[in-house]
């Protein structure tokens, strides 16, 4: 369970929800939070690319969560994003909505369930107990693999 | 590194790339004791640095190298064996050079082999005079021995080694009592060395100004009166001054990417047994340096294929009863905001069949593509990867590695090469490259409600088509085509290649032709909108997405939002599989496009002051623009606008034309150099490309006479009458322009543009039918080539081949008369001409005088033949 000992020893996450679900990003990795005004879609690019934005004079990729990480629910005008930085570039991901930053230990650590789906297992690292509910962390390198991103395309 | 090593490492290897060069030329040219000189400084300076850091294996080779140059400069023969072993000792430097750039100190070994074949050879000949003492290895013996006394720039040299930690007690090499002060003194007075990484990190930031300037600009627009706008005003022009400047920090001669081809021609033409020259023109024309980077590799590989492929042995060029002596010519030039670079040799062309058999063994082509292709088409393919055409695979060329790792390049920077060839006659390469790849100017678009950007370079020119008109959408079996000017352009749909929209909209009918070349290729992008021109600053694509072909990067516009480049070079080669796969319609065919060009000229229609329509040839415009009435500014009776940093004059053509009062101005811009004017008009209506006559030469001024185009009389107008209104001195000490007539044909030869473009109508106009070379190596081959010219009339002041060498050249080949054009008319000048056998010499902005000076040498020709 190494894994699961690295991220419980720096555990600030920022939690966010996509399509009814309740994600933990690592707080080091958060650069913003921002609302999305315009932005330019790209054709041909892969599916969970939403597109292109303009972010204080910065031209960053947006990636749509739902779709990267097979979460359902409708089509809707995506309008929040989070943004970080993977590999000396900038993203924005597009999420439902923003909640609290949590601070979580060891005590409700749990690794990944062996039966969830690939898509999902692939970029978390581990699942939180919560009160509310289960909270899944996710690996931000792993979520922006380009690999990944065309097996998922 | 220690700074000073690093310094001197950067350095030796530029002086080196000197002397390289300048060997070269002087074993061509033994006598020019300047340029040993030169070389003697540089070695010298080599040497003298190298004790001084403690480098003594360095030290001892430039010393034997200086000690038989000195030899040459008492007056020894300059042999092919000696300028040889000079040239192995500078490989032999180089080498030790690098390994001391790895690890910091000289590598052990020894050069006891070259020392003695130098010192030998400085022997044979050195009848009285003994050579100057040997040190070499004894550097450190040079330590010991009591200061002498030292020039000034040496003792600088010494305090900055004092300053800087270093290895060893500061002692400058022997001093030769003529040796010039080293360069670096005299350097160190007016320029400084700044890392790259320094201007990079400048460039980047600035052009985040430039993109934040629009952003303000865009911003204020929308306000009316704000008390931002005078300091905006003042920071946009200093955000353009600040560009300019930064952008010029960055450039470089390209002939920097050219300084080792000399020596590698000349080693080739031994290697290989042929004779080759190498002909530089244009050395000292200026791009940025990260796109010299670039192009350097290909350049070199390029002239290296001249060489090995191109080049027949000397035996076969006798037996064509070509000279001996082969040329690769090299030629750089600017051409609107590029730059244009092309490699040609005088060989045997490319080997179209050999080309096609190679295509057709490694697949790219099925023998009946093959039958559908013209010439130039099946020569595209040496661009393709794994094919080369040398019979056997030399150690010069022919490794696989090809014209395609030279089209990738060339393609990565937005560049386009093609390549023209006349079996037998030799082959040229040429390269059109942006002059930087930081900022370029790009056609904004839109297909499907998104909006695109379109470099600039790849835009031919722009159709709107409707159904029902004279350029609407045809079809074949679904594939849609335009017939332009009696030719099928193969069109695509924006939308439909990027797959916008939903996936049953049908493909629109109207819109907009995006007229594409690319090489040979010509294609139609059909897009439903097209806005300005606008500069962008490229940044390049997120990792993510840089696998789509489709584009090259994106950028932020002035209104905040982001757009995506389009790669011309990409969708060309998406086109191509549509095309393969829809019908195979053959483009354009080259050759007659490449006629068809030079007959017809393309003629921006507009109307202003009246209902009429008026034209002018599209070559000469350099941009088109729509401006705020409100920004015009009023002087007198003169109107300015404030453009691109400077006051930019407005003219009307004619009185009738008034200033709107409100609404935007369009405006036809024209640059020649640094000046711009611009003509107002009231609309512009289209484009045409007509191989029109003007049919009254017209006595009204600003006018040079009437033709029909698209059926409608049209006022061709003559820009040479508003340029000198704008700027009364715009004609001096500008050259070049070309002519040709419609019964009598004339060669104009002028290596500026615009004035070919600007004498073109007027000769026309004049009753003549004109073709036009832009240099003197061209028309020397348009003539030789057996087109007949009844006069030529040419430049005087020409880079490469000028105007007198051009007329030598005329007259050797047959009895042409010739004109020679000149801003310069003093009595000296025109005795010059004289002599050099024209048979009249006209003042370039005289335009009368130089109608008449054809018509009455045309005449004498007539009465002479007759």
């Amino acid at each position: 369970m190494s894994d699961l000992d690295q991220h419980v020893t720096n555990s600030e996450y920022v939690t966010v929800s996509v399509g009814g679900q309740l994600f933990g990003l690592p707080i080091g990795r958060v650069q913003d939070v921002f609302m999305l005004n315009q932005m330019t879609c790209v054709p041909l690019a892969p599916d969970d690319i939403a597109g292109i934005i303009n972010l204080r004079g910065r031209i960053i990729t947006a990636i749509d969560l739902r779709r990267r990480l097979g979460m359902p629910g409708g089509e809707r005008e995506p309008s929040m994003a989070v943004g970080i930085e993977c590999a000396g570039e900038s993203y924005g991901l597009i999420i439902d909505a923003v909640g609290e930053v949590l601070k979580l230990g060891a005590e409700t650590a749990e690794p990944v369930p062996v039966n969830l789906d690939d898509q999902l297992k692939r970029v978390s690292s581990g699942v939180h107990r919560l009160e509310t509910g289960l909270l899944v962390i996710l690996d931000i390198d792993q979520l922006l693999d380009l690999k990944m991103t065309e097996m998922a395309a | 590194m220690d700074e000073l090593l690093r310094d001197f490492l950067t350095e030796t290897h530029e002086s080196l790339d000197t002397v390289d060069v300048e060997l070269v030329r002087f074993e061509q040219e033994p006598n020019n004791a300047e340029i040993l000189a030169n070389i003697f400084r540089l070695v010298h300076t080599i040497k003298g640095t190298c004790g001084f850091l403690g480098l003594p294996r360095l030290a001892a080779l430039a010393h034997a190298a200086e000690s038989l140059m000195g030899k040459f400069r008492d007056g020894m023969p300059v042999t092919e064996t000696a300028v040889s072993l000079i040239l192995s000792t500078l490989d032999r430097i180089k080498e030790i050079l690098d390994a001391l750039e790895k690890q910091q100190s000289e590598p052990d070994g020894t050069d006891a082999d070259l020392i003695e074949r130098l010192d030998t050879m400085s022997q044979t000949v050195a009848a009285g005079s003994p050579p100057a003492q040997t040190h070499g290895s004894l550097a450190y013996q040079v330590l010991e021995r009591p200061l002498k006394p030292g020039e000034a720039s040496l003792d600088e040299l010494e305090r900055a080694f004092r300053e800087t930690p270093g290895p060893a007690t500061p002692r400058p090499a022997k001093s030769e009592p003529k040796s010039e002060p080293l360069p670096e003194s005299k350097v160190a007075n007016h320029s400084i060395r700044v890392s790259v990484d320094t201007l990079e990190h400048l460039m980047t930031m600035v052009s985040e100004l430039v993109l934040t300037r629009n952003q303000l600009m865009e911003l204020s627009r929308h306000q009316t009166e704000t008390e931002f706008k005078v300091p905006l005003q003042r920071l946009s022009h200093v955000t353009a001054e600040l560009q300019e400047g930064v952008m010029k920090t960055r450039m470089q001669p390209i002939g920097n990417a050219w300084q080792k081809l000399p020596r590698l021609v000349r080693d080739l033409s031994s290697e290989l047994g042929k004779q080759i020259e190498l002909e530089m023109l244009g050395a000292e024309t200026e791009l940025d340096r990260q796109v010299l980077d670039i192009i350097k590799d290909p350049l070199t590989h390029m002239v290296r294929n001249s060489a090995d492929h191109g080049i027949e042995t000397a035996a076969e060029r006798r037996a064509r009863g070509k000279p001996e002596r082969a040329t690769i010519r090299l030629t750089a030039r600017h051409e609107g905001g590029h730059i244009i670079v092309e490699v040609s040799d005088d060989g045997r062309g490319l080997d179209t069949a050999k080309i096609a058999a190679k295509a057709l063994a490694s697949g790219l082509a099925t023998e009946a593509d093959l039958d559908k292709m013209s010439d130039t088409q099946i020569q595209r393919f040496i661009f393709a990867a794994g094919m080369s055409t040398a019979d056997t695979i030399t150690n010069i060329s022919g490794r696989g590695v090809g014209m395609d790792v030279v089209q990738k390049n060339i393609d990565q920077i937005g560049g386009i090469i093609d390549v023209k060839s006349v079996p037998g006659h030799g082959a040229a390469f040429t390269i059109k490259i942006p002059l930087t790849l930081a900022i370029v100017s790009a056609l904004i678009v839109e297909a499907a409600g998104e909006r695109f950007a379109m470099p600039q370079v790849a835009v031919m020119e722009l159709v709107r088509v409707r159904p029902g008109h004279e350029h609407r959408i045809e079809r074949i079996k679904n594939t849609p085509i335009l017939r332009l000017r009696n030719k099928l352009l193969p069109l695509i749909h924006l939308r439909k290649l990027l797959r916008l929209g939903d996936a049953d909209d049908r493909e629109p009918e109207s819109g907009f032709v995006v007229v594409t070349q690319i090489g040979q290729e010509s294609f139609g992008i059909v897009v439903d909108r097209v806005f300005h021109t606008e500069e962008i600053v490229v940044k390049p694509m997120a990792s993510k997405l840089r696998h789509i072909q489709a584009f090259s990067g994106n950028t932020i516009l002035g209104d905040g939002a982001v757009i995506m480049i389009l790669d011309p070079n990409g969708i060309a080669a998406s086109f191509g599989s549509v095309r393969a796969a829809g019908l195979g319609i053959e483009a354009i065919s080259e050759d007659e496009k490449a006629i068809s060009t030079r007959d017809k000229t393309s003629l921006l229609i507009f109307r202003a002051g009246s209902s009429a329509q008026r034209a002018v040839p599209l070559s000469l415009v350099t941009r088109l623009e729509e401006v705020d009435v409100r920004s015009i500014e009023v002087a007198g009776d003169r109107y300015l606008l404030q453009y691109r940093g400077h006051l930019m004059p407005l003219i009307r053509p004619g009185d009738c034309v008034r200033l709107k009062e409100k609404g935007s101005q369009p405006l036809l811009v024209f640059s020649d150099g640094e000046r711009s004017m611009a003509l107002m008009v009231d609309e512009i209506v289209d484009i045409v490309e007509e191989d029109f006559d003007i049919e009254v030469a017209d006595e009204r001024p600003g006018i040079l006479g009437s033709a029909i185009v698209k059926g409608e009389a049209t006022d061709i107008i003559d820009i040479g009458h508003y340029l000198p209104i704008a700027f009364a001195d715009w004609f001096g000490g500008r050259h070049g322009r070309t002519h040709e007539k419609t019964q009598r044909h004339l060669l104009l030869v002028d290596d500026s543009a615009f004035f070919r473009n600007m004498l073109l109508p007027v000769l026309q106009a004049a009753g003549f039918r004109v073709t036009a070379a832009a240099n003197g190596f061209e028309a020397r081959d348009l003539i030789r080539s057996g087109k007949v010219f009844d006069i030529v009339v040419t430049d005087l002041d020409m880079p490469g081949m000028d105007g007198l060498a051009l007329a030598k050249a005329v007259r050797a080949d047959r009895d042409i008369p010739v004109i020679a054009l000149s801003s310069m008319t003093t009595p000296e000048m025109i005795e010059r001409v004289r002599r050099a056998g024209f048979n009249d010499f006209v003042a370039k902005f005289d335009r009368q005088g130089l109608i008449a000076a054809i018509k009455e040498q045309a005449d004498a020709a007539t009465s002479q033949a007759a």
